[in-house]
């Protein structure tokens, strides 16, 4: 209760008051940001998150090590007659999952901004509208890329050999970010759609796993039944993985290439616009 | 559009509805340029809600509103360009530090890197952050995360700053802080909308006050004119024993006027405006040996201000508010 009488008296010294009043007076107001420089600033934020939470990386790169020793090991044997044959063939697959499965963190991610008092702040300034989220989800690369050079370097330990060389392995890596760029905005639209973040989590995941599993990564589609076969077949993933394996392992095919960044510019497309939408809206 | 308006905001019919609770039913608001304006109101009032479609964060759904000249939903980038929000949720980055809070904001405001550093140390210094400056925000004290929150409105000061419960949370040493900081931004020229649940607050810094209940404003004024349609003020007595109570209502009903019985059991008031009258009263209790913990003769509180207004306490709608919220 307000009910004592209080007059408000300067708690602070007169120099004290001089610097508020001239750090009042200095905030004169420079011309807009770019687009771009919102987008770079958005995307700093992100990387100093990962840098004051360090553990964040870990769960982006233990999963892939353990994933890639798992399969090689103990289906190497059994589908492929031997490991070595199977790391040369499931390696690319599994740069491909594994730094796919760090988009769904975009989504996660986003959801638990929006219940944070400080979007309020990023909503209200005047900024390129998208910047906040193409920021965050550019600086997601981060992760995305950190889980796929674990594999990477897991694998050449363990006795992958690239035919492509380090320009085929490089390339493969970034055919893979841009699709991960692209895939990250369907999570940042559930992200804003869903309830919470373990719903985002769930639900991400959940859509996931058939389209990593029903793929190319682990069996050639030859092998399978038709009508897994042809769904196999027109699984973007597959595409990814294809192009990445051709990048790797050097005999890349452009339209393989080509198929996969077409996709990626259409969920672009499609998701960029949507998450917008929906950013704009919350509230 | 470049007309210079005499109203930082003019707003009219102002309506926000979420599902079946109509958070802001119909509100008009005009704030002149160069003051500090009050919005007064209990839990669920709409105040927030108010905040955020002037700050373009909602779109109203019916009514308009002006910021500058500029209407809020069809030139809300030219009202962005000239308002800052000290959001109710600390509108600051918990996972940062206070440091890379201000070089962020700099940097979206339009500030190169060497600028955007330069002005963050500049106001961590004026705000006395300089020492936490490179820890996480969620360390803060709430007293430091308020002056964080505000630092971060002016990084640009703005012609408009939103201030929603600047002071709830905080002891009084960081509420002067923050009283100070809001005197001396609309003596450089800010305009300030302070929401607030606080009389005393709106009375020491507002200039206009608006009294919003239930999504609608109800009285509006001057402090002064507000006070003086409540009554000048009144006096809180505490009592060392809970069972006099019924004594002491009695002998200040027969000194000073009608007594309310506190919900804090030895606690009861009566409105009073004169000092020497409450002395006396206060006197009176001893001579009839009632032990008085303490008293204090002060303005009238939201919640008489409200009683005055309405003819039911604020309480009843924080209640209902608080069920709607858990339904909803
Ligand atoms: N996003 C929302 N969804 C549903 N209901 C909402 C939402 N925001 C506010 N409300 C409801 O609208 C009403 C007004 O809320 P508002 O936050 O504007 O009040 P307030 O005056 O700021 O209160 P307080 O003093 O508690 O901050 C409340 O009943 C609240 O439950
Ligand atoms: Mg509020």
């Amino acid at each position: 209760m307000s009910t004592t009488p209080t007059t408000g008296a300067a708690v602070s010294t007169a120099s004290e008051q001089e610097a508020l009043r001239k750090a009042i007076a200095s905030g004169t107001r420079p011309p807009r940001a770019s687009a771009f420089a919102a987008c770079r600033a958005f995307a700093w934020r992100g990387i100093l998150k990962i840098k004051h939470v360090p553990e964040q990386l870990m769960d982006a790169t233990i999963t892939p090590v353990l994933f890639t020793l798992m399969f090689t090991y103990m289906f190497g044997g059994a589908i492929a007659g031997s490991t070595k044959d199977y790391l040369q063939f499931i390696l690319p697959g599994i740069v491909v999952q594994s730094v796919l499965f760090t988009t769904v963190y975009s989504g996660v991610a986003l959801n638990t901004d929006m219940t944070r008092g400080v979007v309020d702040r990023f909503r209200s300034l005047p900024l390129w509208r998208p910047a906040p989220l193409v920021g965050a989800v550019a600086g997601d690369s981060i992760r995305a890329f950190s889980a796929g050079a674990v594999v990477v370097v897991l694998g050449l330990i363990l006795g992958f050999r690239p035919d492509g060389g380090v320009l085929g392995v490089l390339g493969a890596i970034l055919v893979v970010l841009v699709f991960a760029f692209a895939l990250a905005w369907v999570f940042t639209t559930l992200g804003l759609v869903m309830r919470s973040p373990s719903a985002v989590m769930n639900t991400g995941f959940m859509a996931l796993f058939p389209l990593i599993f029903l793929s190319n990564i682990f069996v050639a589609p030859e092998t399978l039944p038709a009508a897994l076969e042809a769904f196999v077949d027109v699984n973007p993933i597959t595409h990814l993985v294809t192009a990445t394996r051709g990048l790797m392992d050097g005999n890349a095919d452009g339209g393989d290439i080509a198929l996969v960044l077409g996709e990626a510019a259409l969920l672009t497309a499609i998701f960029i616009p949507l998450t917008s939408r929906y950013y704009r809206k919350a509230g | 559009m470049t007309a210079e308006s005499p109203l930082a905001i003019e707003a009219s019919g102002l309506v926000k509805t979420f599902g079946e609770t109509r958070a802001v039913d119909g509100v008009d608001l005009a704030v002149p340029t160069g003051s500090v304006y009050g919005v007064l109101g209990p839990n669920g009032a709409g105040k927030t809600t108010t905040i955020r479609m002037l700050a373009t964060l909602l779109r109203p759904d019916a009514g308009s509103a002006r910021v500058f000249g500029h209407d809020i939903v069809r030139e809300a980038d030219a009202v962005r360009g000239s308002v800052s929000l000290t959001g109710q949720l600390a509108s600051v980055d918990e996972e940062l530090t206070g440091r890379e809070n201000l070089i962020l904001l700099g940097r979206l405001l339009g500030h190169g890197i060497p600028a955007a550093r330069e002005r963050a140390d500049e106001l961590l210094d004026a705000f006395g952050l300089e020492a936490s400056a490179g820890k996480l925000v969620k360390n803060y004290s709430g007293g430091m995360r308020r002056r964080l929150d505000i630092a971060a409105s002016i990084v640009v000061t703005p012609r408009l700053l939103f201030l929603d419960e600047p002071t709830t949370g905080l002891d009084p040493r960081s509420r002067n802080q923050v009283w100070e900081i809001v005197r001396l931004m609309v003596s450089a020229g800010t305009t300030i909308l302070l929401c607030t649940q606080y009389l005393e607050e709106a009375d020491q810094l507002a200039e206009g006050i608006a009294v919003i209940d239930r999504g609608r404003v109800i009285a509006e004024g001057t402090p002064a004119q507000l006070k003086a349609s409540v009554g000048a003020g009144s006096l809180h007595v505490r009592l060392l024993d809970p069972a006099q109570r019924p004594q002491a209502e009695r002998v200040l009903s027969a000194r000073i006027g009608t007594t309310h019985l506190e919900v804090d059991p030895a606690a009861l008031s009566t409105p009073c405006g004169d000092a020497d009258q409450a002395a006396e009263a206060i006197a009176e209790l001893g001579r009839n040996g009632i032990a008085v913990a303490g008293f204090s003769l002060g303005q009238p509180s939201l919640d008489e201000v409200f009683l005055a207004l309405t003819g039911r306490p604020a309480d009843e709608d924080a209640e209902t508010a608080t069920t709607e919220e858990r339904v909803a």
